[in-house]
Order: structure tokens, then sequence, then C-alpha cells
């Protein structure tokens, strides 16, 4: 009852135009951070009050016959079939009303489609199922997954979605930019096509593999900002979303400072206790594992190999080491992982998952001679 | 009359057979037709069989103008190498020469065919972008571990439009030793 | 399908449907060449269909329910959505308008039967394999096909997408194609050769017009998707690189050539509806249908439009400015032949007298929610929008205005108005209102809230989403639960009114002064199995009264 009055109290406010009647019920778009996005809007209002008007003329004279021109009410049908003046007006009104939308139209696609001038650029790489961010003007370079609370979760029957905040639209490490600077991405894939979008910065773009697309944002406004791939990608189509933190210059230039220097930090090869290997290869297979190989290691039959009891993870750990560093033409090669992270996720593997070796490994053994590269 | 009506019946229908023919035979016409429609802008992309090698001209140097270039290196799922280039950004003169190295390293045991795809944001750009050495010419062939320095010889023409200040060019390298071996 | 044979006999014993021995009985609909057989298949199947590719839809709105995992795997989540579009398009909505063609044309035109009797059976056997085909592919190693309905590479060639299903998913669709290109090719024959001498081509009922032209847009855009999933299977398995960057190819070519058909299609399921449309509406208002001529221009333009205005389905792929501006220009252009329908449907109810008999009232929900699927259409032509709108829910609400109470309305709406004369009996009208009502409330249930889902910011093809997208998802699965439920209603109608319906004898006319409007309405009810062997003499279709 309360969500069939919710629904009426909705229908009512789409009808009256009033926009966003409560957070859970939003009903339009919404208007964004940067002016595009608020040009797209006006654009969008434009467009949705002039099929409004077309609708209340078109269907009010279409009501207005049914109620009135009833054979039950003794209407007497009139025999007209052509009329060529009326005829012709309703081609030219129409074609009138569809070159003034084209103008402001123009306007913002001439806009949108300006990468010029620009103050940074990052390259966007769309992956099977995250997103990988490089910053071009200074080698700042990550991936960004979906947190763990929300993979646990969606790949749970049963678990409750509403405990994790942000579900499924959190990320462990967000694009930040500044504010007040024109930012240029360039967008790109390494599998298939990926699409992204994030609502309040106004567009989207496809990541083709092999091509680049460039696009644009300028924020006005420091905040964060969700959105997700919009092209089917696969499987985890659903789960690979985007975070943007935009921040004043000054935390933005910090934000740059302390990312730089954490990425020219070595990895810790220090020994780790079982259980700390364990819960970190936890995390690591959550982000480069999960997709495929699914939360209980089963995969997926006829697709996918199943890890539990798999003769390449149970066996000896050097060669599901040099197995996992050379990938397959299912699989892609995981040399990107460090020594510390190889360690963690094959005890993970090795000891979860449903199997059993016993074994642990520390990062010390896993580590390549040329690892310091 | 019957027969008179069978028979047109069958003629128009082998007439639409053969519309039906030319049409999935136009479907593959859509093949070339799109790399004119790339040629005409209509569409954006720049295919690789575009990036013609070009003789070395002597332009005039445009000292005045400045262009900022960028280079990408991409690596497609399960291109089991090293790719990166030794210079990420440059400040280019339309009209001068630049020769930027990219450094490529086979990580297999075994030999490899890798073929790299140019690709450029704004992509209209590309017919101003000319190469007059590229690894991207052709396929690359690297032996088991072998390293490769491969140089990119480049001018931009100095007709280039004013609005352009800066390019991106991106290389993606694709594993083709697969389909090599099955051709 | 044998308990609701038999009733189109001509010796006209259509109660005794049980009386056919199985051997002979069967045979007759395996090597029938009769229209009107044919007709009775490809309807009766589609229906099988709309509720096969129907429960797919409700495994995919029972998942998205509420958030979360709760029933299917997420690639099985994407085999449902896009085998559900490849049922719905290939399976359901096109065979039964092919279905309504080969029953309604040749009546309408005075013809005995189809140009090409032998070839209209081949091709309802070759839909036949084909969608069983495409059906078993959900149990093979690897599950259905599930890089959506468009099989866009490099995706659905990913040997951790697809399993074995893809090269029996591209042969199923090359049974489709062929099928469906000897269906239009039977069909442009039937109506240019067929017709009685009598009527002109401009006295052809709307319906015949809008086929007509459907059947050209067939055999000019099937071949090519036929062409494009060609060059998918070799690229998988010969080499080619057609589509694949490495060997010189590009992914985005695959959307171009994909699209180029893929619009037309589209066309191809709303251009007979148009035809239905125009065919009932006037026999309900008692008034000759309003614009004749220009409804015929409209859906000539419109069709030859589909043709230059492919790429608005992918203005986010990366296209030059030039091309960006030149597809939203076209497409927006396509709102003025398809307002001239509108307005001429309006007109034509205006100072009518009329009636509200259960196809009436699917022929005007159909013009005033196609109107809403036009209007965000509109919407979605202006390029700089669609950069908000494209793959969202709004899509999904789109396109699904535009083809659930818009084509399949329109197929419940002549179900209704032509099954009293095929069987020569009156269905039940309560029941007719009862599910219309329950439909076209449920439906908008269903759609209207993906409205909002999609200007919220919730990509379409996901499995599950974000909680505050959590209300709307609810109301329009209970939308989609009550809307599927509710066709229920209309399998029974149909198996009632075959059996005898209301029990109330229909008049050769069935409907007040039908026969006004159309040469079916002036033979006998139910329709004799052989029609028109001599032709009709008079053609009396009233809107054409001036152009003699």
């Amino acid at each position: 009852m309360n969500k069939a009055k919710q629904l009426f109290a909705g229908l009512i406010l789409m009808a009256l135009g009033l926009g966003t009647a409560r957070a859970d019920y939003t009903l339009n778009l919404m208007k964004g951070v940067t002016k595009v996005s608020n040009d797209i809007y006006d654009l969008h209002m434009l467009i949705l009050w002039i099929c409004v008007f077309i609708g209340v003329v078109v269907f009010g004279a279409m009501f207005y016959s049914i109620f009135h021109h009833r054979k039950s009410k003794g209407h007497v049908a009139a025999q007209f079939h052509e009329n060529t003046t009326v005829e012709i007006i309703w081609t030219i009104i129409p074609t009138l009303i569809l070159v003034a939308m084209a103008i402001p139209a123009t306007k913002t696609l001439l806009e949108l489609s300006d990468v010029e001038k620009s103050d940074m650029t990052i390259q966007v790489t769309g992956r099977q199922w995250y997103w990988d961010y490089k910053y071009l003007d200074n080698d700042i370079h990550f991936e960004s997954h979906l947190d763990e609370a929300s993979e646990r979760v969606h790949r749970t029957v049963g678990a409750d979605p509403r405990s994790v905040p942000n579900y499924l639209l959190n990320v462990d490490k967000p694009l930040v930019i500044p504010v007040h600077k024109k930012v240029r991405f360039v967008l790109t894939s390494t599998d298939v096509i990926h699409s992204w979008w994030v609502p309040d910065l106004g567009w989207k773009k496809d990541a083709n593999p092999g091509f680049i697309n460039e696009a644009w944002t300028l924020v006005d406004k420091p905040g964060t900002y969700r959105g997700q791939c919009t092209e089917l990608c696969g499987r985890d189509h659903g789960f690979m979303p985007i975070v943007v933190i935009a921040m004043e210059q000054a935390d933005y230039d910090a934000w740059v400072k302390r990312t730089s220097e954490q990425q020219k930090q070595k990895p810790d090869l220090s020994d780790q206790s079982r259980q700390q290997l364990m819960a970190h290869g936890e995390s690591v297979y959550l982000k480069n594992c999960v997709g495929c190989h699914q939360i209980d290691g089963a995969g997926v039959p006829g697709l996918i190999p199943a890890l539990t009891g798999s003769a390449i993870a149970t066996g000896k750990w050097e060669s599901l080491d040099g197995f996992l560093r050379a990938g397959t033409s299912k699989m892609p090669k995981f040399e990107k992982l460090n020594a510390k992270e190889f360690a963690e996720l094959m005890t993970y593997v090795r000891n979860s998952l449903g199997n059993k070796v016993g074994d642990e490994l520390q990062p010390k053994q896993t580590a390549l001679p040329d690892d310091d590269e | 009359m019957k027969d008179s009506i069978s028979k047109k019946n069958l003629k128009l229908a082998r007439t639409l057979l053969v519309v039906a023919i030319t049409m999935f035979g136009f479907g593959y016409a859509l093949v070339p037709i799109y790399d004119v429609l790339c040629e005409w802008k209509w569409i954006e992309r720049d295919r690789p069989d575009d990036i013609k090698k070009v003789p070395e001209v002597a332009y005039t140097v445009d000292v005045n103008r400045e262009i900022t270039v960028e280079f990408l290196t991409v690596l497609n799922e399960s291109t089991p190498m090293i790719f990166r280039t030794e210079t990420k950004q440059l400040k280019v003169h339309p009209g001068q020469y630049y020769t930027v190295n990219f450094y490529a390293e086979n990580k297999t045991n075994k030999e490899m065919k890798a073929r790299a795809i140019a690709s450029f944001s704004p992509a209209l750009i590309s017919q101003y972008f000319e190469k007059i050495e590229c690894f991207c010419f052709s396929e690359q062939t690297f032996k088991a571990k072998e390293a490769k320095t491969m140089p990119m010889r480049f001018v931009i023409n100095p007709e280039i439009p004013a609005q352009y200040k800066t390019i991106t060019l991106s290389y993606t390298f694709f594993d083709n030793t697969e389909r090599s071996v099955n051709n | 399908m044998s308990a609701v044979v038999d009733e189109h006999d001509h010796d006209h014993h259509a109660d005794d449907h049980h009386d056919h021995g199985p051997a002979k009985g069967l045979l007759r609909w395996i090597i029938t060449t009769n229209h009107k057989d044919i007709g009775t298949l490809y309807l009766l199947f589609a229906l099988t269909m709309f509720f096969v590719g129907g429960s797919m839809a409700m495994v995919i709105r029972a998942e998205l329910f509420e958030p979360g995992l709760q029933f299917v795997d997420p690639a099985f989540f994407n085999s449902m959505t896009t085998m559900h579009a490849l049922v719905m398009v290939f399976g359901a909505v096109m065979p039964a308008f092919v279905g309504l063609a080969n029953w309604q044309i040749p009546l309408m035109i005075g013809a005995t039967d189809m140009a090409l009797p032998r070839m209209n059976n081949m091709s309802f056997w070759m839909l036949v394999a084909g969608v069983l085909l495409l059906a078993s592919t959900l149990f093979m190693e690897g599950g259905a096909p599930n890089g959506g309905w468009t099989l866009y590479p490099p995706l659905v060639l990913q040997p951790i997408t697809v399993g074995k299903a893809l090269p029996f998913a591209i042969f199923s669709v090359h049974l489709l194609g062929i099928s469906s290109i000897m269906g239009a090719i039977n069909i442009i024959a039937t109506i240019f050769n067929m017709r009685a001498p009598a009527m002109k081509l401009m006295d052809m009922p709307l319906f015949v017009w809008t086929w007509l032209i459907t059947a050209f847009l067939l055999i000019a855009v099937m071949p090519v998707f036929a062409g494009a999933v060609t060059m998918l299977l070799t690229d998988k398995f010969f080499h080619t690189s057609f589509f694949n960057a490495a060997g010189g190819g590009d992914p985005v070519l695959y959307e171009h050539i994909f699209w180029f058909f893929g619009h037309p299609e589209v066309y191809i399921m709303i251009l007979p509806t148009f035809g239905v449309a125009s065919t009932i509406i006037p026999v309900f208002a008692r008034k000759p249908l309003f614009g004749y001529a220009s409804m015929v221009w409209a859906t000539a333009s419109i069709a030859f439009l589909s043709f230059i205005v492919w790429a608005h389905h992918m203005f986010t792929v990366g296209m030059p400015i030039a091309g960006e501006l030149y597809f939203m220009y076209a497409t927006m252009i396509i709102a003025v032949p398809t307002g001239v329908k509108v307005f001429n449907w309006t007109a034509t109810m205006w100072k009518g007298a009329m009636t509200f008999e259960t196809p009436m009232l699917f022929s005007i929900s159909f013009v005033v929610l196609f109107t809403l699927g036009g209007f965000t259409g509109l919407m979605m032509s202006i390029a700089p929008s669609d950069f908000q709108y494209h793959d969202t829910y709004f899509i999904v609400a789109h396109f699904h205005y535009t083809l659930v109470p818009a084509s399949i309305f329109i197929l419940m709406a002549a179900g209704y108005f032509w099954l009293p004369k095929w069987t020569g009996h009156m269905y039940n009208e309560k029941i007719g209102q009862l599910h219309f009502w329950l439909s076209v409330i449920s439906v908008n249930i269903l759609f209207f809230p993906q409205h909002f889902l999609g200007l919220a910011g919730m990509p379409r093809r996901i499995p599950d989403y974000a909680v505050q997208f959590a209300d709307w998802n609810m109301i329009s699965s209970i939308g989609g639960f009550i809307f599927g439920a509710s066709q229920l209603l209309f399998l029974y109608i149909v198996i009632d009114t075959i059996r005898g319906g209301t029990g109330e004898k229909v008049s050769d006319e069935v409907w007040e002064d039908a026969a006004k409007h159309g040469l079916e309405w002036t033979l006998p009810s139910p329709t004799p199995y052989h029609t028109w062997t001599t032709p009709p003499t008079i053609v009396p279709t009233e809107h054409v009264l001036d152009s003699h």
C-alpha cells in the first residue's frame, strides 16, 4: 500500500515536472557538476517539455474525441478522410520544432568535442573487469577495482547489499582530479569494448581495444562522483564501477605527491604470519581472480576451470608461479603482481577455496631477480 | 492465365533472390566502404593500412608553433611483452623531423610475432602525422627473450590546422603468433 | 499444437478438433501449402515463443526484483537478456507478423493463395529449425550466447565468454535470415502478381502496403546481418580479421554493419504494426482512414530513412563531429513522418462514432504508448543528451515501449480483430477487456519506472545494482510479473475462441460495417479453406473514393 502511494506520488511529481522527489525515487536526470552536464540537462528538459506539450495537444485531441465521438453517445461518424491544409501544417510545424531543437544540441555537441587546451591528460583503460588509470603528466598509474565489501556481497546468495555503503558503486582506488582544470581523457581497452560513464560529468565514451577515444571534463565542485561501465563487457560487466573524486588544487597536489611516493616504494618483502598471508591473499584474489574463478574457486563449467582441486593450483608452487606470470590464451598474465602479492595469492589459493596443500609461501621465496626493476 | 502468373512469380522471386544475394555481398562491401568513410572523416578511425610510409621531404619548420605529442603504449590482453616508450611527451615544431625510441621485449621462450596498431587522438590529425620509419608498418618478429629498441621517425605536416595543440599517439601491441602460425 | 488445430478445414467441422487421426492430421500441418494453415502455424509458433521469451524476461525481472544475488549467475543473466531479445525478435514478433501476412494479405487483395506456396511451407519450417537450434544452445557447455543480441566482438568471440554456442547461434541466425528472406520474397510476389485485377496499388489496405515496404526492408538488410555474423564466424574459426584490430580490422566496423541491419530491423517490427492499427482504427471509428496517401508516403519515407541513421545507436563510440551531427539531424527527421502517422490516427478517430471493443482498446493504447516511445526516441536523437541516456535503462524503457505496448499490443489487437473471422467464433469480450486493462496497466508499471532508473544512472544489462535503484526496480518487476501472468488470459482466449468461444455465430462482417473497410469481411465466417478462387470485381475500400 505504502509502495503504491509512493508510486502514485512519484507519478504525480513526474507529471508536474518537479524533478527529484526523494533520494530513492529519483525521477529525472541529474544536473551534474560540469558546464556540459548542465547544458545537457537543459537540453533534456527542453526536449522533455516540448514532448509534453506535443503530447498534451495530441492526446488531448484524441481523448476529447474518445469521450465525445462515441457511438454510445449517439455521435454519427463524419466521413472526411483528407485535408491537405491540415496535413501540410502538421508536417511543417514539427519540422520547425526540430530545427529549434537542433540549434542548442549542435552547440553543446561542438563544445563537448573540443578537447583542446586541456591542463592534464589521464589515460583510461578498460579491462575485464576494472579500470586502469594512468596520469600521463606525472606517471601515477593504478588500477581501480570494485571494493571488497561489495565484491563479497554481490557474489553471495542472500547477502544484504544494504549493509555495504555505496554498494557496487565503490572502488578501492578512486580517480582523483583537480577542480577548475580541464582534464582530458584518452580511453582505450585491452580486451573487449567497455564504456566509461560518470553521470555527473555528463557523458560516456566507449573504450575500444586497439584504438583511443578522447573526452574531457572540467568539474566545478569538489566532491565524489560515481558511475559504472555501460557497455556489456562480459560476466562482471555490472561490477566495474567508477569513482571520481574532484579536489581543490592544493589537496590534489598533496594527493599526487603522496601517491607518487607510495608508488615508488618497493613492496615489503618481509615474512608474514600465515594468517596475514591468507588475509592479504584473499584481497589479491578478490581483485584479480574472482571474476572468472568465482568466490568459491569453482570456476564456470565449460568456460573457466575450477581452482578447487586443480592440479596446477595445488602442484608445485614454482610451476603455479610460472603459470600465473605467463598467462594463457584465456587468462591474462599476472606479472603485474609483485612478489609479496604472488606469495599471498598462492598461499591463499593453495589453502583455501577447498584446497589444503598446507604450505605457506613468503615473499622472499617468490621474488624474482629482476623484481626491483 | 494461371501458368503465366506462376511464371511471373518465379521470375520476380528470382530477381528478389538476386537482390538478397547482392545485399549479402553489400555487407562485405561495407568493409572497404568503411575505409573510404574513414578517409572522408565521416568515421573517426585511422586504419593501420592508412599509415603509409612517406618519403622524407624538407618542410619549412614552423618554429613559432609548438605542439605537444604524447606517446602511449598499450599491450592487449595476454601479450607477453614489455613495451614502453623512451619519450612520453615531446614538444615539436611542425615541419621538423623527430625520432622517438620504443622499447619492446619478448618475455617468452618462444619466437613471437606481434603487430602494433597505431591510433591517434584527435583521430582527424592522422593525415598530418607523417611517419618515415615505424615498427607499426609491419608485423614484428621477436626471437625468444629478444629485446629491441625500435625507432619511430616522424614529422608533423606544417599544414596542420592551428586548433591542434596536443596530439596523442597510442600503439597497442597484439600477439599474433598463433594467428600467423595458423595462416 | 494438436489441441488447437483443424478449425479452418474447408468442410466446416469447426468444433470436432479431435477427429483427425494422428498421422493424417499431423501430416496436414507439415506438408501444407495453404496460406491459412501456414499463417496459423506461424501465429501459434510465435505465441509459443512469446511465452518462451517471456519466461526469460521473468527470470530477468526476478533477479532484478531486489539488489544482491538471488537466483542466477551473472553469465546466465547475460544469456537470458541475449536470448530474450533474440527469441522475441526472431521467434515471436517477426513470425507473428509473417503469420498475419500469410492469413490476411491474400484475403485482403483477393488472391487465392500466396504466390509461392511451397516456398511458404519451407520458410516456416526453416524458422522452426532456426529457433530450435538457437534454443538448443541453452543446454550447451558454456551456456547460450551471453554477449547481448547485438553480438559485439571481441566479446562474443572471447573464449572466457562464449562456450560451444557461438557457431550454432550464428547458423541459427542464417536459418532465420533465409526463412524471413523467403517469406519476404513470397509476400512481394503475392502483392505484385496475385492482386485481384480490380485492386490498384493505391487501393491496397494499409496493412498490405506496410508489409510490402517491410518485405523490401527484410530483403535489403537480413543478408547484411547474415554477412556480419559470417564475418564473426570466420574471424573466430578461420583467422580472418574483419573485426580484429591485431589483423588490421576494427571492432567498431561490426557495430556499423550490425546497426546498418539493426535500425531497419526495428522498423521491420513496427511498420506492419502501423498497418494493422490503420486497419483496425477506421473500423471502430466507423470512418475511413484519414490521409491514406500520406500514410503510404510516411511509411515509405520512414523505411528509407531507416537506412541512413544507423549510427545513432553508437553516438558514444567515438565518431568525428561531422558524423555525430549528420546522424543526429537525420535521426531527428524521422520524427516528421512518424508524427504524421500519429496525427492521422488521431484524425481518423476525430468525429467518428467510436465503440471500444478489445481490438480498438489495444489499438488506441498502441497509439498512445507508441507515441511515448517515440518521444523518448526523439530525446535520444539529440546526440549530447544521448551521451547520458545511452546504454541505460532509459533506452530499455524506450525500445520496450515501442515493442511491447506497440508491436505486441497490436498483435493482440489483430488476434482479437481477426480471430472471429478466421474461426467463425466470437471471443469472450469480458475476458478480452480484462486482458486489455490488466495488460495496459501492468505494462506501464513495468516499463515506465525504467525511465527513472535510466535517468538516475542505472546501466542496462547488469544483473545487480546499487541500492538506490531498488525501489523502482521492485515496482518494475511487480509490473512485469502481472504483465506476464495476464498474458495467460490471452492464451486462454485464443484456445477458447478456437474451440467455440461464446458460442455466438458471427456474421460475415463480424464488426459493424466492416465490409466497407476490407475485402476479407465479404467472405463467409469462418473463412473457407479456399478463398477468392474467383477474384473480387469490386474493391470496397472506402478510403480511396477520391483517388478514382
